[in-house]
């Protein structure tokens, strides 16, 4: 694990030499003390980050003709020559090649596909965490086991049972799908976050008489709105964002989601590069959206040690 | 479309009310019986919904994958190992192995060094530009592999020689007086597959840099300070006071990349669809499933990587218990 392999290249062209960085690997107490080796590597580092992304963004409001022809890096001689410039290839991916429609399918697809399993996995954690049955630690471990497993393991045979129920090609194929493959990291992450409430909280509220479905609803579910957040974003970013399930159980043609549009549009012979990028960046705007309102809660997701296989 | 979002609001609406009276009624039921046993009932009640979906959309066909997997490619006929012998027996599947392989020793190392190596540097910043450039590299997360696909294949695309180049890579090789390069399929040294890892490596050090940053800045001053007064150097420091404090979660970096890595498809399949010697596991998956057909094939593949997964899942398991008790 520890055995050093060697970097890609283009990463490690980016590293500076061995001196400049064991002069820098303190730990920072000494924060705004970074020297101009350190400033430097993280800057080139940053723009390695941004300028894929300036790029794709550049192209996308470029002219067909120049954005095919030449570099977006030319756009910087004359970036105020403002006939260069157009919104016309995003109307046109969305309406020509179907990426409007396919935006509306995701939405379709993500909406339901992460607040339905969100309750489901609730009362789960709920009796996990508060309840005392036979056989509740063995079942757990199994759910814990499964956080890794890949999804793959199941898809040949759901092919097959969608197939005896006419499900495949819809909606509700990959709704349920998601469902089930993102269970164990709710119930992980739900049951967890509930195991660190106050149990005397609990226990009183026992002793007023109130029932679990009372406590359930007026008690845990609002006090553990954090995880719950945290799992909605993680789910919606998932689902969103997968290509093989949405491939598999609903495929090409009117209800594909964005990533199964886009990988076609990418896949396609002679599609400009000015539609490419105008359609690659159209699906990436929502979850970016969503990832940067909502960042303190995904990080705390994570850090609380959520693996998704 | 109008009707597909109406569509969609009713599946969320029917959804969460179904579930809602499901529960309630379980609860109900629950509170017909006797008190003594409607504790001992409810529990189950509770996690019948959750355990039914786990079991029908995980066990089940994680059990009749394993099944197919002796089974030929209609899964009708029983051909027991045919599936493994034939797969493993063949060059283009061994080479689909290897390249696997090579995603597995390179991204995960890579990606957890480089987090590191920038959590740590940035902890040097100001806290404002700290967080802008943590921000920054983070970013790539919420995007889709689909989605980074697209953006490095532009930077990839190759024009002949003697044409304006518009792929960054390529621009920067043309303005240095090189001859452009078709990236995506040189072959020598894996190159091609290096390029897809890159994408990868892009897309996560975002992650292993918040974790591992986020486990640095809680290693707790006076170990360092001890360190110092013992006349430790920085670099003494950080391998033998800070590396192995934050050693857990360098391993659960390495674990969460490396599972992704085993199951990375998305790249591979946007980028060349495993042509050029590109192929990896899950990729042929897919191919053997959809192009091919077969069933047997598809399904051994699985299994193989299952098993791949095995020693993770234990080590997981075994942390899980380590966890607990000290709870």
């Amino acid at each position: 694990m520890s055995t050093a392999t060697t970097p890609p290249p283009e990463v490690a062209d980016k590293k500076p030499s061995k001196s400049a960085s064991s002069k820098s690997s303190g730990v920072g107490e000494n924060a705004g003390g970074a020297n101009w080796a350190v400033k430097l590597f993280l800057l080139l580092v940053c723009l390695m980050w941004v300028v894929p992304v300036v790029g794709l963004l550049v192209t996308s409001l470029r002219n067909p003709s120049e954005a095919n022809a030449t570099g977006w890096w030319t756009v910087l001689k004359s970036p105020l020559d403002a006939t260069q410039w157009t919104l016309d290839n995003y109307s046109e991916v969305a309406t020509n090649n179907g990426m409007g429609r396919a935006f509306m399918n995701s939405l379709v697809v993500t909406l339901p596909a992460t607040i339905i399993p969100i309750m489901i996995a609730a009362f789960a954690a709920y009796a996990f965490t508060f309840m005392e049955f036979k056989g509740r630690d063995v079942l757990f471990i199994v759910i814990v086991s499964l956080l890794v497993v890949p999804n793959q393991v199941a898809l040949v045979p759901l092919l097959k049972l969608y197939g005896t129920f006419g499900l495949n090609g819809t909606f509700a194929a990959a709704w349920l799908a998601h469902i089930g493959f993102g269970m164990p990291l709710a119930v992980y992450i739900l049951r967890n976050y509930m195991a660190t409430l106050p149990r005397s909280l609990i226990e009183s509220a026992k002793i007023d008489g109130a029932s679990h479905w009372q406590t359930f609803w007026l008690l845990i579910v609002p006090l553990s709105t954090p995880a719950l957040a945290s799992f909605a974003i993680f789910q919606f970013l998932w689902v969103w964002n997968d290509l093989l399930v949405a491939l598999l159980f609903i495929g090409p043609g009117e209800n594909a989601p964005m990533t199964v549009q886009m990988a076609g549009l990418l896949g396609a012979q002679g599609q400009g590069w000015n539609l490419i990028t105008a359609g690659g960046f159209f699906t990436m705007v929502l979850p970016l959206i969503v990832f940067l309102s909502l960042q303190r809660f995904f990080v705390s997701g994570m850090t609380s040690g959520a693996v998704k296989g | 479309m109008i009707f597909q979002l109406v569509n969609a609001v009713v599946a969320i609406v029917a959804g969460v009310l179904g579930a809602l009276l499901l529960y309630s009624l379980l609860d109900r039921l629950a509170g017909l019986l006797p008190i003594k046993w409607e504790d001992r009932v409810k529990p189950y009640l509770y996690l019948v919904p959750a355990t039914a979906a786990i079991g029908l959309f995980l066990i089940y066909p994680a059990v009749q994958t394993i099944i197919f997997s002796f089974y030929d490619r209609e899964s009708i006929a029983f051909v027991g190992l045919d599936n493994y012998s034939e797969l493993l027996s063949s060059p283009e599947f061994r080479q689909t192995l290897l390249n696997t392989l090579l995603w597995i020793a390179i991204v995960p190392a890579v990606t957890v060094a480089l987090g590191l190596f920038i959590a740590v540097l940035s902890d040097r910043l100001k806290p404002g530009s700290e967080k802008t450039a943590k921000t920054i590299i983070f970013l790539p997360m919420a995007i889709s592999m689909v989605g980074a696909g697209t953006i490095w294949k532009f930077i990839y695309e190759a024009r002949p020689a003697g044409e304006p180049q518009i792929g960054l890579q390529n621009g920067v090789v043309t303005a240095l007086g090189f001859d452009p390069v078709v990236w995506l399929q040189s072959q020598t040294l894996h190159l091609n597959s290096l390029f897809l890892m890159v994408i990868l490596i892009w897309a996560q050090v975002g992650f292993s840099m918040v974790l591992l940053s986020a486990a640095v800045k809680g290693v707790p001053d006076e170990t360092l300070e001890a360190a110092r007064i013992d006349g430790a150097n920085e670099r003494q420091t950080f391998f033998r006071i800070v590396v192995p404090q934050i050693w857990p979660t360098v391993i659960t970096v390495f674990i969460t990349v490396l599972i992704g890595v085993m199951k990375v498809f998305d790249i591979p399949y946007v980028m060349t669809n495993g042509n050029f010697n590109t192929n990896v596991i899950t990729l042929e998956f897919y191919n053997q499933l959809f192009t091919n057909g077969n069933g047997g094939y598809a399904a051994a593949i699985v299994v193989m990587l299952m098993l791949a997964v095995l020693p993770v899942m234990i080590y997981q398991v075994r942390q899980f218990r380590l966890q607990e008790a000290e709870r």
